[in-house]
């Protein structure tokens, strides 16, 4: 199975934090049943990065929603598999015990802060309210740590805009307020979907800095859920690549840009757009993810891969352990790691 | 704000102005307020001439709205024909049908935000599918029908309350005529609040709400309903308009002597001065109502900002 987390930075020791097992999460529309997510694993230990890599459409962010509980039900479901964190089934809680750890020791960063913040309610009484529910202070308390959140994410004049409604700020700095928000109360684990993804490149960098920082600062879990290669290489610890609502390769951030053992990893490290091959064409990864309601057999990926042969059509391949703390869902994993270079 | 103010102010000049005069020329073209005033028999000539000198009807008709214009602005609505100050009738009548106006919106915001929020919250529920059937149903039966069976089978027949309001016109008598007058924007409110719930309780602001761990009463009523209330107080504002005006119905069913009564026994009886006042005040209300209701919405709304 996955491996263990490889580095523990800060000396915060490494106890599992989140682990989810087998997760398997569907919708149930009128189009006939989606299959988002197909039995998941991945583990999160106390002051990792995991990055969560994949395209749309590949469960990715359908699994943070459900370790969090904010699926949207109906009409998605968790349909088996466990959530375990500090040890503890989430799935297995009351709706209040699981509310209880929703903002205070598990939060989330959504990818479009306009949209995710209340438009007609101060960022000021929005940070408070974590303050005046969880901890039960008083408005004017809340508001006071509201403002010294914001300091802290290194918005200017903090204490002159808590008073400012969302639309007033910049892109990034509303997104700052979404991380404020998720560290107010000291969370040991936040999944941040897509926290750049809306911002503009140069904003994208100085807000993914301020996160790896802040993370290291509180010594914090951080799942970061993203498509973008390029965020992911100087923050995450280590890698886990999803496809068709599986994961498909899991390993430490470098050996995976290193030596890829699956080829979908493969096309996607070779689509990155490289200074040193300026004017050749772009590689991209053939065809098109599979529709959720109609997942292919065998291997997902089987359809787009270069390397298929018959036994990728009829049997899917499991999560072979490569080395310690890898493993790749590919039935030709060996060959595909020992690839050097670039194939093209 | 203050400018933006002033600006809406002065574009209600023309409108006044528009509204007012058309009103003028229609009552006045209706027919010879000297032979309304003289009954049956044909008056002496030499009297209806006095008569028309005196209350300036020989002059020609824009200028009559200049005078009358000129008169109301220094609070004098004239003098009915059977000698009454239109003013003392709009003091008997004005407050009366703004108690009935109150009643009237206190039943939209209690019941019709209630039941839109609660078929919101549970849409496609059996609940929100009966809320939906009985707004369908308020909204095409028309308030004569609605009013008078609810006159009879309450007020008649179980005799829960009055079927007819006294004088005064106390609030407790007021209760029936309030709902009836309510009914169909109150139908209307229930089914404007459930969809605007509705589409904001998908809302991402209210999946982060969710995410930050709120008590489930607390996403509702802090973020959910303060979104979706919007679209709703601007339309019970403009409402208040419509009800003071459109309450002849209502009244003339319950007997309430406010403004649609007044305004009724006015046309009927070719009362032009009192017609063309209460009119005049009214367009002074709605267009004062509809100002409020743009300003309300600045400050429910934040983004939206006046210049």
């Amino acid at each position: 199975m996955t491996a263990e987390g490889t580095r523990q930075e800060d000396g915060s020791g490494g106890g599992v934090l989140l682990d989810v097992r087998e997760l398997k999460v569907e919708f149930r529309t009128r189009d006939g049943v989606a299959h988002a997510v197909n039995g998941v694993n991945y583990r999160v230990s106390a002051g990792e990065t995991l990055a969560v890599l994949g395209e749309s459409g590949s469960g990715k962010s359908v699994t943070a929603q459900a370790v969090l509980g904010i699926l949207d039900t109906p009409p998605g479901h968790v349909t088996g598999g466990e959530i375990l964190f500090h040890g503890r089934d989430l799935l297995r809680m009351g709706a209040e015990e699981r509310r209880r750890i929703r903002g205070t020791r598990l939060a989330m960063i959504f990818q479009d802060a306009l949209s995710a913040l209340n438009p007609v309610l101060s960022v000021g009484t929005q940070l408070g309210e974590m303050f005046e529910v969880h901890r039960g202070m008083s408005r004017k308390e809340a508001r006071g740590c509201a403002a010294e959140l914001m300091d802290r994410v290194r918005i200017p004049a903090a204490r002159s805009r808590v008073g400012d409604y969302p639309h007033q700020f910049s892109g990034g700095m509303r997104q700052r307020i979404m991380i404020a928000m998720a560290l107010a109360l000291g969370p040991d684990l936040i999944i941040a979907d897509e926290p750049t993804t809306a911002l503009d490149v140069t904003v994208q960098a100085q807000v993914m800095d301020l996160l790896a920082e802040l993370r290291r600062e509180y010594a914090m879990g951080l799942v970061l859920i993203t498509h973008d290669l390029g965020v992911v290489a100087d923050v995450a610890d280590r890698i886990a690549v999803m496809y068709a609502g599986r994961i498909v390769e899991t390993a430490p951030v470098h050996d995976l840009y290193r030596a890829p053992a699956h080829p979908y990893t493969r096309g996607l490290l070779d689509s990155i757009p490289r200074l040193d091959q300026k004017g050749r064409e772009l590689y991209a990864i053939k065809g098109l993810p599979p529709s959720l309601t109609a997942i292919p057999p065998g291997c997902p990926f089987h359809p787009r891969c270069p390397k298929a042969q018959d036994v990728c059509r009829t049997d899917r391949p499991p999560l072979y352990d490569v080395a310690p703390g890898r493993a790749s869902a590919c039935h030709f994993w060996e060959e595909t790691i020992s690839e050097r270079g670039d194939r093209r | 704000m203050g400018r933006y103010v002033i600006r809406r102010l002065l574009q209600m000049v023309p409108v006044f102005v528009g509204a007012t005069f058309l009103i003028f020329v229609m009552v006045y073209a209706l027919g010879d307020p000297v032979a309304a005033l003289s009954g049956d028999r044909a008056p002496d000539p030499a009297t209806a001439a006095q008569i028309r000198r005196e209350l300036h009807l020989d002059q020609p008709l824009w200028q009559q709205y200049l005078h009358y214009m000129g008169q109301i602005f220094t609070g004098n609505f004239g003098t009915t024909f059977d000698g009454q100050q239109v003013l003392d009738k709009m003091g008997t009548a004005f407050p009366v049908t703004l108690r009935l106006t109150a009643v009237a919106v206190v039943a939209e915001i209690v019941v019709g935000v209630t039941l839109g929020v609660l078929g919101g919250l549970r849409r496609g529920r059996l609940l929100d599918s009966g809320v939906l059937v009985l707004t369908l149903i308020v909204v095409s039966v028309p308030t004569f029908v609605s009013g008078y069976v609810l006159q009879y089978l309450l007020g008649v027949k179980w005799a829960w309350v009055s079927p007819a309001v006294a004088l005064g016109a106390p609030l407790d008598e007021l209760l029936l005529p309030g709902c009836v007058l309510a009914l169909v924007s109150l139908a209307y409110v229930t089914r404007l609040t459930r969809t605007s719930i509705a589409e904001n309780a998908r809302a991402d602001y209210v999946r982060t709400a969710v995410a930050k761990g709120l008590p489930r009463r607390r996403i509702v009523v802090r973020h959910l309903l303060r979104n979706s209330l919007i679209p709703v107080v601007t339309f019970i504002g403009a409402d208040i308009g419509t009800l003071m005006g459109g309450a002849v119905v209502t009244e003339r069913i319950f007997n309430v002597h406010g403004v649609g009564y007044e305004l009724y026994q006015g046309i009927v009886r070719q009362n032009s001065p009192t017609v063309v006042g209460f009119v005049t005040v009214l367009v002074i209300v709605f267009l004062l109502a509809n100002l409020i209701v743009d300003l309300l919405y600045a400050v429910l709304d934040p983004r939206i900002r006046y210049a």
